[in-house]
């Protein structure tokens, strides 16, 4: 057995404290020793943006990145978006209204590559979002509603900063409403 | 943008509305137990040693390193997996033999040649390379035409030749049509192998009890509920002590119905050491060694046409490379002739097929299923064809059109075709498109030297397949012709809450949106109340799933059925505690009550009470419970007759589509960019506006990779795959993609609940042929004529190049 090494790591605002092998991949760290299964592996091979994580708020392929190398930082999951009562995030939200999703296995790189986006760029254009998700792939969607999708959170986000609102919770009813 | 045109009499209230999808929260927050979330106690993983060779004798294999390694468990060979577990099922009729790890031979680059499981997946990788395999390299077939020689090696010693099945098929009088042309219009194309590539791999769980000789297993099959006795087969274990669990998909397209080599091997390693063990194919593993490839055809094909440009005759001849297996037969040919004719009035038909082993991985599924080259090599042939005679392409189309008042209309091959309105969708599509501006943009470019072309294609989309087209070239076929059912169960508890249960798996695409507005319009409760759920094999649930875009149209007749059956009851068990005639009692809103006359009435919940803990005895054939299973078996189809001269319907829901693709070619770097997207579908009743969107642009997207980019490449001598991750293998990207326009007609299926139609293929059955057919017209005036997919910067520079020498 290698050697362990230790890695202080903030995840979703959960400090931890582990030992772990030098070859652990962070995607591998996040799955299995912290059992959050939201980060998807597609490749293997930095090609496919699935496992897209935020890393000190930069989009990183969590498949590319020893956990070794990350001692001290931050890191940012799919599973920190949405609200523990069920609430959805404004960017996950402007995903199924836009049917930014079809089996939904690429989403959390997708969803992660947009946070970080919008973080920068609050209100994106279509070019945006190409240049910042052009390297995920998609083999669902055709990607068209993938950039509504992006740019529909923008404005979402918008809003409620300009109206001080938190993002509103999503009922069922409202789940099942019919759109033009 | 999608619209739709609908009748103004229309009057449901759910069927037919952008419903949002009830899939998206668990998928939106990682929360939706995909293969790879599933983690059971003492759990191992798997890792599996792949050929290097494309064909080779295993002369022996040491495996003693790597079971030294602390972590390991099991290591098994060819030999010791065939010790546990039976060659995969094929449904072809001649013998070829499919292990999943291969014993003594290995025939194709990536063939498994040992499998591990260890205590994590590293360990695993570890103990692969510890593996020490000798091996005595075999040529190497890489060329099918080659491999069809007599004098060739052949891929397996149980058949006489490597064309593994071989038949001429003629329906019409084929001959005389050809006498009697005008002209005949000939096209050598090429359509090169492509896969279908889903973000996640193939995947399993299985946990193996050698007391109860039992197995469960987790997987992400499609074919769990319509051939678990198939797995139970491979895996030595009783049907009945067989538990194959669903989980959520992460993409399929065809690729992964059965996925019997990873079930397969993850349950041999299971039964070898009675621990659950996890196998995720990665990358490398899904490229090199899924069965998800589709068609690799070479076609020699004709068109007879009158003067007037009348549609006579079709001729095809196809050699088609299946790799080193045939475990699907002839089955993406039986595919195709479902639609050969496309939609036109062809009245005879030569199909002459060739399907050669060589050493490649073998072809599956992959959307389209066959019938996407089979539109290219239409939509080549009608274009030539209008370039030949000097008939204006859209004209030519028009002319031979099948016409709405013509269906059903039966095509040579023997299947129907429902309904459709073809020259509606061209005349809108054309509108839409605005034909004349970008003509006008095209003359202004080419002015400048630039090379605009506008792409044009009119082609079926066959829905709701049969699964008799895998085995019905044959003249005795293995099995007989088959129902393909779907399934669904609904319950309503004692407080009316209702539940479905369904045998079909979440492939990424909505089959709990489409339960839950099935249901919701029966009852005339909202879809968010419909709980639905998907059931293992255990439930008896019959289910062929997602594939041949059939789910919707079968999913929604099973619903329907069983949520009639149940209504009906409630009907009669609210009319009993009423003391009315159950014919006076109808269920408005999710209310029992009085026909015409709303008065006394009673709620689901007072319904779901009394049938569940207060029934009465007012009818004895009824006992307790609101709970009915309802099987839809395929609406239509009728068998093949005994020779072959009439296949039957069995693919008879048939959408339609027109596609204008807009393109630039650069002649310089070969580069096609596509500057606009036109599309108008027809697929029959649109069951949800935003979701058949999200399918077709898909399929489009798909389809761009087929035209520009998608190809599995071999060395041509040692047959090494030169494509074996996403850096080699390109798929599209969002800057591939242009703003798709997307418009539908409604012509309703008269087979069908609701008249639905299948969609799930169309976009990338019609965009590969669409985007040639751009491209032809872009470099017109340079001569090029596009007849190989795909279309490669490097392919469109060689065409131009072989263009400008031709005198």
């Amino acid at each position: 057995m290698p050697d362990e090494v230790r890695v202080r790591i903030t995840v979703n605002g959960t400090r931890h404290d582990l030992r772990t092998e030098p070859r652990t991949l962070l995607a591998d760290l996040l799955r299995n020793d912290l059992a959050l299964p939201g980060t998807h592996l597609g490749c293997e091979q930095g090609v496919c943006g699935a496992c897209t994580v935020l890393v000190d708020d930069v989009a990183t392929r969590s498949c590319l990145v020893f956990a070794a190398q990350l001692d001290g930082a931050s890191v940012r999951t799919v599973e920190s978006l949405a609200g523990a009562d069920g609430t959805l995030h404004p960017i996950q939200r402007a995903f199924t209204e836009e049917h930014g999703l079809q089996c939904g296995f690429c989403t959390p790189g997708m969803l992660m590559g947009a946070c970080e986006l919008l973080e920068r760029v609050p209100e994106p254009r279509r070019e945006d979002v190409e240049e910042a998700l052009g390297g995920n792939l998609c083999r669902c969607t055709g990607y068209q509603n993938i950039v509504r999708s992006v740019c529909a959170a923008g404005r979402l986000m918008a809003g409620q900063a300009s109206d001080g609102q938190t993002s509103d919770g999503q009922t069922s009813d409202e789940q099942s409403g019919v759109r033009a | 943008m999608s619209t739709v045109e609908r009748p103004a009499a229309e009057t449901r209230r759910w069927v037919g509305q952008s419903v949002a999808r009830k899939e998206d929260p668990k998928l939106l927050t990682g929360r939706a137990g995909f293969i790879g979330d599933v983690v059971l106690p003492g759990m191992l993983h798997g890792a599996v040693l792949r050929s290097p060779h494309a064909h080779a004798r295993i002369v022996s294999i040491d495996t003693s390193e790597a079971e030294a390694l602390p972590g390991v468990v099991v290591v098994l060979t060819g030999a010791t997996a065939a010790e546990l577990v039976d060659p995969m099922p094929a449904f072809c009729a001649e013998p070829v033999e499919q292990r999943a790890i291969a014993v003594d031979r290995v025939r194709f680059p990536g063939e498994a040649v040992a499998a591990v499981a260890a205590t994590d997946r590293y360990i695993a990788e570890d103990a692969c390379a510890r593996i020490r395999v000798e091996y005595e390299v075999l040529p190497a077939l890489v060329d099918p035409v080659a491999a069809m020689d007599p004098s060739a090696t052949r891929v397996h010693e149980t058949l006489d030749s490597n064309v593994v099945f071989h038949r001429t098929l003629d329906w019409g009088d084929v001959d005389a049509d050809l006498a009697r042309a005008h002209t005949i219009v000939r096209s050598s194309a090429r359509w090169h192998r492509m896969g279908a590539h889903p973000i996640e791999t193939a995947g399993a769980v299985a946990s193996w009890d050698p007391f109860s000789q039992s197995m469960t297993m987790w997987s992400n099959s499609n074919f769990i509920n319509f051939l678990p006795w198939a797995f139970a087969g491979i895996l030595r274990v009783s049907t009945n002590r067989l538990r194959m669990i669903p989980c959520t998909v992460g993409g399929s397209f065809g690729s992964k119905h059965l996925i019997t080599k990873v079930v397969s091997i993850t349950g041999a390693l299971s039964k070898a050491c009675g621990r659950p063990v996890q196998y995720l194919e990665d990358r490398a593993d899904n490229v090199a060694a899924n069965d998800n490839v589709g068609c690799d055809r070479i076609y020699d094909a004709e068109l007879a046409l009158a003067e007037d440009g009348e549609m006579l005759g079709l001729v095809l001849r196809i050699i088609d490379d299946y790799g080193a297996y045939f475990q699907f037969a002839h089955g993406q040919h039986g595919n195709a002739v479902a639609q050969p004719v496309g939609p036109y009035r062809i009245g005879s038909l030569r199909y002459d097929v060739s399907c050669v082993l060589t050493n490649k991985v073998q072809q599956g599924f992959f959307r389209g299923a066959g019938a996407d080259p089979g539109n290219f090599i239409l939509e080549r042939l009608v274009d030539k064809a209008a370039l030949e005679m000097g008939i204006d392409r859209v004209e030519l189309r028009r002319r031979n059109f099948i016409r709405p008042d013509q269906f059903p209309y039966k095509i040579p091959t023997g299947n129907i075709y429902d309904s459709g309105d073809y020259e509606a969708v061209l005349d809108r599509a054309l509108e839409i498109a605005g034909l004349d501006r970008w003509r006008a943009e095209q003359e202004r470019l080419r002015a400048e030297g630039r090379y605009l072309g506008i792409g044009l294609a009119s082609c079926q989309e066959r829905s709701g397949y049969n699964a008799s087209e895998w085995w019905s070239f044959y003249d005795e076929p293995p099995l007989p012709a088959t129902s393909t059912p779907e399934s669904c169960k609904i319950d309503v508890d004692a407080m009316g809450g209702v539940r479905a249960t369904i045998g079909c798996p979440l492939w990424g695409n909505s089959p709990e949106t489409v339960v839950g507005q099935v249901v919701a319009e029966e009852f005339g409760i909202d879809p968010s109340a419909v709980s639905v759920v998907y059931a293992d094999s255990t439930i008896g649930a019959i289910s062929a799933g997602p594939g041949g875009s059939r789910v919707t149209i079968m999913l929604s007749g099973a619903t329907r059925g069983a949520a009639r059956t149940v209504k009906d009851k409630m009907i009669r068990v609210a009319a009993s505690a009423m003391e009315m005639d159950p014919e006076d009692v109808e269920c408005v809103d999710g209310v029992f009550r009085a026909k015409g006359a709303p008065g006394t009435s009673m709620t689901m919940a007072e319904v779901g009470m009394k049938a569940h803990l207060f029934h009465d005895g007012t009818d004895e054939a009824e006992s307790s419970g609101l709970v009915a299973v309802y099987t839809y078996d395929h609406p239509y189809f009728t068998p093949p007759s005994a020779d072959r001269s009439d296949l039957g319907a069995f693919y008879p829901m048939v959408s339609h589509a027109c596609h204008i693709p807009i393109v630039e070619v650069d002649p310089e770097t070969g580069e096609v960019t596509l500057r606009a997207y036109y599309v108008v579908n027809d697929c029959g009743t649109v069951m949800n506006p935003a979701l058949v969107e999200g399918q077709v642009v898909g399929g489009i997207v798909q389809g761009i990779g087929a035209a520009l980019m998608e190809e599995y490449s071999y060395g041509a001598t040692d047959g090494a795959l030169e494509t074996p991750t996403f850096r080699e293998y390109l798929l599209p990207s969002m800057h591939e993609v242009p703003e798709i326009v997307l418009e539908h007609l409604e012509t309703p299926s008269p087979f069908t609940t609701y008249g639905v139609k299948g969609v799930g293929e169309g976009g990338r059955l019609v965009a590969p042929t669409a985007i040639a057919s751009a491209v032809d017209d872009a470099l017109r005036p340079l001569g090029v004529w596009v007849d190989e997919l795909p279309m490669t910067p490097e392919r469109v520079v060689g065409m131009i190049a072989d263009a400008q020498r031709r005198p």
